[in-house]
């Protein structure tokens, strides 16, 4: 079974060069003015698109996010918004790779199958649940491989040799590295540690590798794109997106071109970055 | 319900941490490390008759354990039914049940070589029992605590700050103690290295909801030598108040597999369970929070609903697994007893025994007077009184004067 995420990988290697992953959260700050930038990422030059599912209690988000799901939830978001969000959204793009990032609780209260069922016709292509470790791998990683989503899982600078087969057995689309330990929006590590990781990672997988947290600005996220197979940028999204509403939290004239021009501008960087090599 | 009895109720959780359906290890993949870490640490730490001696050692001359078993003769006179007896849990050094835990954990943590300690507090008494045993072992202590619990556990901040501990006001969410988890999760995850994660309660990733209820066992080990002491025999009934429900999990633990033993755990209905409240298992069902499947406040889209109670200790919108899988299973009642019924325990069990004690035990006391009445004078109740009530004194002044105005 070959995904939109596999084949936009493949893609990328031909051109050779780094995808570029962009992370905003579905429904912030109201669900049409979502939709609206989900079409202007892919359209500024994001080769991936993660969309945030919003939970009240992000463990491993740092302020940004948690505060951009809280405001989705304040406008009625809910996960069952989220894929009509995907819905509309693959009538305007059929290509772009789109992967649901979030908590397991909504979808655990949304039920397993029936989730999993939804996601796919609405054109989720991957999912990435933070606090779905292996360990819990029965829980929704297995069903969503067999349901034909590609189930991302984060690896981390806490993840060594030994531990790296376990998270990487039944990963799938591309391996997530998390370059620091800490939450998202954090400080930025250093793109030269970050080349080791990837090496390492590299020797126990075949899958790309796009690296994320703490990566702002057009420059870091070429420096990540040379050593990396995609440089995945969130925070630095939301943030644009936050300072371009209106005293009360909406959506202004500028919200969907804050974020439409920060994304063509790290694209531009990404794309100018020499892909690793091999 | 169609579940099987098991033939003991003491043997879980299994290898990956599931009391039933409940427990597990959801946690990011950065924390997954050290929480096998921990894990092996725990195994080894109980096969070392060294750890239980030095243990041993701190829970007698620091803690001051045994803590009695009193017979409340004017609370049992007054209800007119059932002897009841209170586990002076109020009576360790730091003021509740808290310590027997920390002072678990911290050991471990010295045993992994830690020296960073982070912990989440709701009423301040984990808290305080965490900065306490920081101070005695030279460690470094975080507290994490909801703004609105500051506010209304004064007493508390002080004491925790006059330990050496660093308490931050939690901003985020409802600002109380799931929010307070929630950021003590967030510096675990950014100083996994050197950090040691101190929980309060018996909840969050495996092994965690064992060991704490390991640690809090001594409360139940206790109370059945010492009633078989004073009386003879086994208790006939134990209740104790459930927040996260490790003071519970401490008492009812050596008591599940006796049949004989009816066991009540007690939630918070703060202004009633058609209300804002923090009974988990009453208004809530089986959801994904904080590394663990439990039974959770939430909405129908899987959202975390505020808890609200009297009671800081008990104003969390969950439960402990294990308490989960025991009311799935039959083997413990849980009730629940509102602010106004527990602001009445409060004020009948100072007036009548001389002890004030914390409002979460007043929950329990609450029930208490509800239960004993019903039961013949020989039936044998121990309530756990797990804290004193010295942090809630000026929130119940407050609360009583607002009342007589």
């Amino acid at each position: 079974m070959t995904t939109r995420i596999d084949t936009r990988f493949a893609e990328l290697k031909k051109q050779g060069r780094s995808a570029f992953v962009t992370y905003v959260m579905a429904g912030d700050p109201d669900p049409a003015t979502s939709l609206e930038i989900v079409k202007a990422l892919s359209k500024s030059g994001a080769d991936v698109i993660e969309l945030g599912i919003p939970f009240t209690d992000p463990m491993a988000d740092g302020p940004s996010i948690q505060a951009a799901g809280l405001r989705a939830l304040k406008v009625g978001m809910t996960l069952k918004k989220t894929l009509d969000l995907v819905r509309d959204f693959r009538k305007h793009d059929n290509f772009t790779p789109l992967v649901l990032m979030g908590y397991y609780n909504p979808i655990y209260i949304y039920g397993v199958d029936k989730f999993l069922t939804d996601a796919k016709t609405s054109g989720v292509d991957g999912l990435i649940i933070v606090d779905l470790p292996p360990e819990e791998d029965d829980e929704l990683c297995i069903p969503a491989l067999k349901a034909g989503l590609n189930f991302i899982r984060l690896a981390t600078p806490t993840t060594d040799d030994k531990r790296l087969p376990a998270v990487l057995a039944n990963t799938s689309g591309f391996v997530y590295y998390v370059s620091i330990a800490g939450i998202t929006g954090a400080a930025a590590a250093d793109a030269n540690v970050v080349g080791e990781a990837v090496a390492r990672i590299k020797r126990h997988t075949r899958l790309p590798i796009c690296v994320g947290f703490g990566i702002r600005t057009p420059e870091a996220a070429r420096a990540i794109a040379e050593k990396a197979d995609g440089s995945v940028v969130g925070t630095a999204l939301v943030d644009a997106l936050r300072n371009s509403l209106d005293g009360e939290g909406r959506a202004t004239a500028k919200t969907v071109n804050a974020v439409a021009e920060l994304t063509a501008a790290l694209a531009q960087g990404v794309k100018g970055a020499k892909q690793a090599a091999e | 319900m169609n579940i099987a009895k098991p033939n003991s109720y003491r043997s879980g959780p299994d290898e990956r941490g599931h009391f039933g359906i409940f427990g597990g290890r959801f946690v990011a993949e950065t924390l997954m490390p050290l929480i096998l870490d921990l894990e092996k640490a725990y195994t080894a730490a109980k096969a070392d008759p060294a750890f239980q001696a030095e243990m041993n050692g701190y829970l007698k001359n620091y803690v001051g354990r045994p803590s009695p078993l009193y017979f409340a003769e004017r609370l049992t006179e007054h209800l007119g039914g059932a002897k009841i007896y209170l586990k002076r849990e109020e009576l360790n050094h730091t003021g509740s049940h808290k310590v027997n835990n920390v002072l678990g954990q911290i050991m471990l943590a010295r045993r992994m070589g830690k020296k960073r300690i982070i912990a989440e507090t709701g009423a301040g008494q984990h808290g305080v029992a965490t900065a306490t045993l920081c101070a005695r072992f030279g460690l470094e202590c975080v507290v994490y605590m909801g703004a609105v619990d500051v506010e209304r556990q004064q007493p508390n901040v002080i004491r925790m700050e006059m330990l050496g501990a660093t308490v931050v006001p939690v901003q985020s969410g409802t600002r109380t103690l799931k929010d307070a988890m929630n950021e003590a999760l967030r510096d675990w995850v950014t100083n996994v290295h050197n950090t040691f994660y101190c929980i309060g309660t018996v909840a969050g990733p495996h092994p965690y909801p064992t060991l704490v209820r390991d640690f809090q066992s001594i409360i139940g080990n206790e109370t059945r030598t010492q009633m078989q002491e004073i009386e003879g025999r086994l208790p006939d009934s134990l209740v104790a108040c459930i927040g996260g429900g490790s003071n519970a999990m401490g008492l009812f633990h050596p008591f599940l597999d006796d049949s004989s033993v009816e066991i009540f755990g007690v939630e918070a209905a703060g202004h009633g369970l058609t209300q804002l409240h923090a009974a988990s298992i009453a208004g809530g069902r089986p959801g994904v929070l904080h590394g663990n499947r439990t039974y959770l406040l939430m909405d129908a889209d899987g959202q975390i609903q505020d808890a609200h109670s009297i009671s800081a200790g008990l104003d969390y919108p969950g439960i402990g697994p294990e308490h989960s899988w025991l009311h799935e299973i039959g083997r413990v009642n849980y009730l629940s007893a509102t602010d106004d019924e527990a602001l009445a325990a409060f004020q009948l069990l100072s007036k009548l025994e001389g002890i004030i004690p914390a409002l979460e035990p007043a929950h329990a006391i609450a029930k208490v007077m509800e239960l004993a009445p019903k039961r013949p004078k020989d039936h044998l109740m121990v309530v756990n009184l797990s804290g004193r009530g010295d942090k809630d004194v000026p929130q119940v002044g407050d609360i009583l004067k607002g009342k007589t105005k």
